[in-house]
């Protein structure tokens, strides 16, 4: 296949392992168009459709359609890729030309998305995650975008090369996992129970809301003049407070919570989470836009288990991946949606394939970390408790912020309590295990010869109650586990049994 | 919860190891040129304090007590810290582990296997050239562990980043 613009002779004639290079599906001559239209809609359509300077206008704004057209088309033309025996490479770019290329040895992880206009047309996006912890945009490299059967092929390729037997075909348009893979777990409706108090619909309400004061600020309605509007309105005023509110607050907290299960069927809808027995482990889900995420087993570093208050409140936790290659960001490392407490643990031991470190006793942190909890907690709610008082005293403001502030001393105590509850530490035979947090607590399982590194921090008042804070770094999910406020001895001794050998030479008896 | 309370109670001879501090202390350049740094950071705040005190010709007691609780808190940090951090920031390498020592009312140490060390870097500030220091950046594949070595002898941070730099190279496998 020769390039029109005649762009490929440099960069093909130095093959050094021979693989051919391959195109983008041509599918992509129609979605990036479309998508570049799409993105340029609303000043093209100002300038095509409102009548000011007449013909010129519009030749101008036809050009600039044809030009967008054009230059969405070019990225078919100008985008070439190859898997070699060493390294994937990716030449792109009509006036600036980019070359990325990855070694094989170095691809983590595979992510196939397909919007619903790539599924629409058949097509997926695959991208190639490093772990490069610096990782901008730009060292990610993305095939934006190939066939659907191509991209399960791609999957295999990059990630299975040890064990290449695997039938490309078998899975063409759904990414269906094929029979070396063994099921771990799959979406359960009843799940959708935990969709509400994942507050997930807050954001979505927030736009829905923040979009319709933005449009009725711009456009200006006459709601005043409508005569339902505003007999609801004079109705509304004419009802006690109280009721308004009540009435108000049930609305917001049925709405978020249908936004909340809608949120969880688009984002989860056909979750699957396999294990390939060429040893990668694969998520995929996703109404809409699916998803499909493969990660190799021997890149995880570890499992965590995070759940939010109020899902805890109602028994439920998500498991998420440490592993190197996954920015855990963008909702990659994701293992399991919210979902039963049980569930999640099973899941996070199946992942790990040792059940010992979700379910090993935690050690308490003692009566030092304890009274941290407290002052801690107490101390912020006193401190503003004292401020808003002085501004009331002196300043004028209203006697209700201080005895307002002043109630959030008891709930400032039972989040301390509930601090000190959850935090615990434990060293299984393969694990450093750590849990703490209470708006949301995260349990974390992290590979013992996964940790790269310690860190030790002690704050004024921690070295006065001789508290260390410790943790682990390693080359995954959020780099840095922390286990806050040992007593120091028992950091160190921590820290000594989890990296044998390590912390030996600065030691001192 | 079982598995409660272990510890402080063992009481232990293990309960009496403690990680000694790193051998090795920066160069005494540093408190000087620390000191510069924080006199730098505090100028703007004398500058608004001097403004405010020609524009505006009322004087109530309350602004009185913060000048003069700003004045002391920068002349404490300026005469204070950089002693203190002095007495803190060491560092020390061996063949097998980068450890350091920073900070001074927060305090943190940081340990990493040299086979996990992925670059070393030497950094000169304008400031840094003045007083002939130089920072050492160590960095591991975690995003969260590079290991830094502020006010270090120019000559002694370039010694070192070339040994770091050689038991690296010297070591296998892509440090994740």
């Amino acid at each position: 296949m020769t390039s029109p613009y005649g762009t490929e002779s440099a960069a093909a004639a130095a093959v050094p392992d021979g693989a051919p290079w391959r195109r983008l599906d041509r599918r992509m001559l129609a979605i990036r168009p479309l998508q570049a239209l799409f993105r340029a809609a609303v000043p093209l359509a100002v300038l095509l459709l409102v009548q000011r300077d007449g013909a010129i206008q519009q030749v101008v704004g036809l050009v600039a359609a044809l030009l967008v057209v054009l230059a969405g088309m070019a990225h078919w033309f100008t985008t070439r890729y190859r898997i070699g025996a060493t390294q994937v490479e990716l030449v792109t770019g009509l006036l600036r030309r980019r070359r990325l290329a990855v070694p094989l040895d170095r691809v983590r992880s595979v992510d196939v998305t397909a919007s619903p206009l790539h599924r629409l047309l058949g097509v997926a996006v695959v991208k190639v995650g490093t772990g490069s912890q610096a990782a901008g945009e730009h060292d990610e490299l993305t095939l934006d975008a190939v066939s659907a059967a191509e991209a399960t092929q791609l999957r295999g390729e990059l990630l299975h090369r040890g064990a290449r037997a695997e039938p490309a075909t078998d899975a063409p348009r759904d990414l269906a996992p094929t029979p070396a893979e063994t099921p771990i777990a799959r979406l359960d409706l009843r799940w959708l129970r935990f969709a509400p108090f994942t507050l997930s619909g807050l954001v979505t309400a927030g736009a829905i809301v923040g979009f319709v004061a933005n449009f009725a600020n711009e456009v200006r309605p006459d709601l005043g003049g409508l005569g339902a509007v505003r007999g609801a309105a004079d109705q509304v005023a004419g009802l006690p407070l109280a009721g308004v509110a009540v009435v108000v607050a049930v609305g917001l907290v049925v709405v978020v919570s249908l936004l909340s299960v809608g949120g969880y069927l688009v984002g989860f809808w056909n979750f699957s989470l396999t294990r390939h027995a060429g040893g990668t482990l694969h998520v995929q889900r996703g109404l809409l836009t699916t998803r499909a995420v493969s990660l190799e087993e021997r890149r995880l570093r570890g499992v965590e288990v995070s759940e939010p208050l109020l899902v805890r409140a109602v028994h439920g936790a998500r498991t998420v991946a440490i592993a190197t290659g996954l920015s855990g960001g963008a909702g990659g490392a994701l293992l399991l949606p919210p979902a039963p407490l049980a569930e999640a643990r099973r899941v996070a031991a199946a992942v790990l394939r040792d059940p010992e470190p979700l379910a090993t006793p935690l050690h308490r942190h003692g009566p030092a970390a304890r009274r941290r909890r407290y002052t801690r907690a107490l101390g912020v709610v006193t401190v503003g408790v004292a401020a808003l008082y002085g501004a009331h005293r002196w300043a004028g403001l209203p006697r209700w912020p201080w005895i307002v502030a002043l109630l959030l001393l008891p709930v400032a105590a039972l989040l301390a309590a509930d601090r000190y509850r959850n935090l615990g530490h434990a060293l299984t035979g393969g694990y450093l295990v750590g849990r703490s947090g209470s708006v949301t607590r995260d349990t974390f399982a992290l590979r013992r010869d996964g940790i790269i590194g310690w860190r030790f921090d002690q704050s004024l008042f921690q070295r006065r109650a001789g508290l260390t804070t410790v943790t682990a770094t390693t080359a995954g999910g959020s780099s840095a586990y922390t286990v806050p406020d040992l007593a120091e001895a028992a950091a160190i001794r921590l820290a000594d049994e989890a990296v044998p050998g390590l912390l030996i030479p600065f030691l001192q008896r | 919860m079982p598995g409660v309370g272990t510890i402080g109670q063992s009481g232990g001879v293990i309960d009496r190891v403690t990680l000694r501090p790193p051998r090795n202390l920066v160069s005494p350049r540093a408190v000087p040129y620390w000191r510069l740094r924080a006199a730098a950071g505090w100028l703007p705040v004398l500058v608004a304090g001097i403004v405010a005190l020609v524009l505006v010709p009322e004087r109530p007691a309350w602004a009185v007590a913060l000048a003069a609780l700003v004045v002391l808190v920068a002349v404490l940090h300026i005469v204070v810290m950089p002693q203190w951090r002095y007495r803190v920031h060491r560092w020390e390498v061996t063949p097998e582990a980068v450890y350091t020592q920073a900070g001074w009312v927060s305090q943190e140490r940081r340990i990493a296997p040299t086979s996990r060390i992925q670059t070393v870097d030497t950094e000169r500030g304008p400031l840094e050239q003045l007083f002939g220091l130089s920072k050492v950046t160590v960095t591991t594949a975690s995003a969260a562990g590079p290991l830094w070595i502020h006010g270090l002898d120019h000559t002694v941070a370039r010694q070192l980043a070339d040994e770091l730099t050689a038991t690296t190279q010297a070591t296998p496998g892509d440090a994740t």
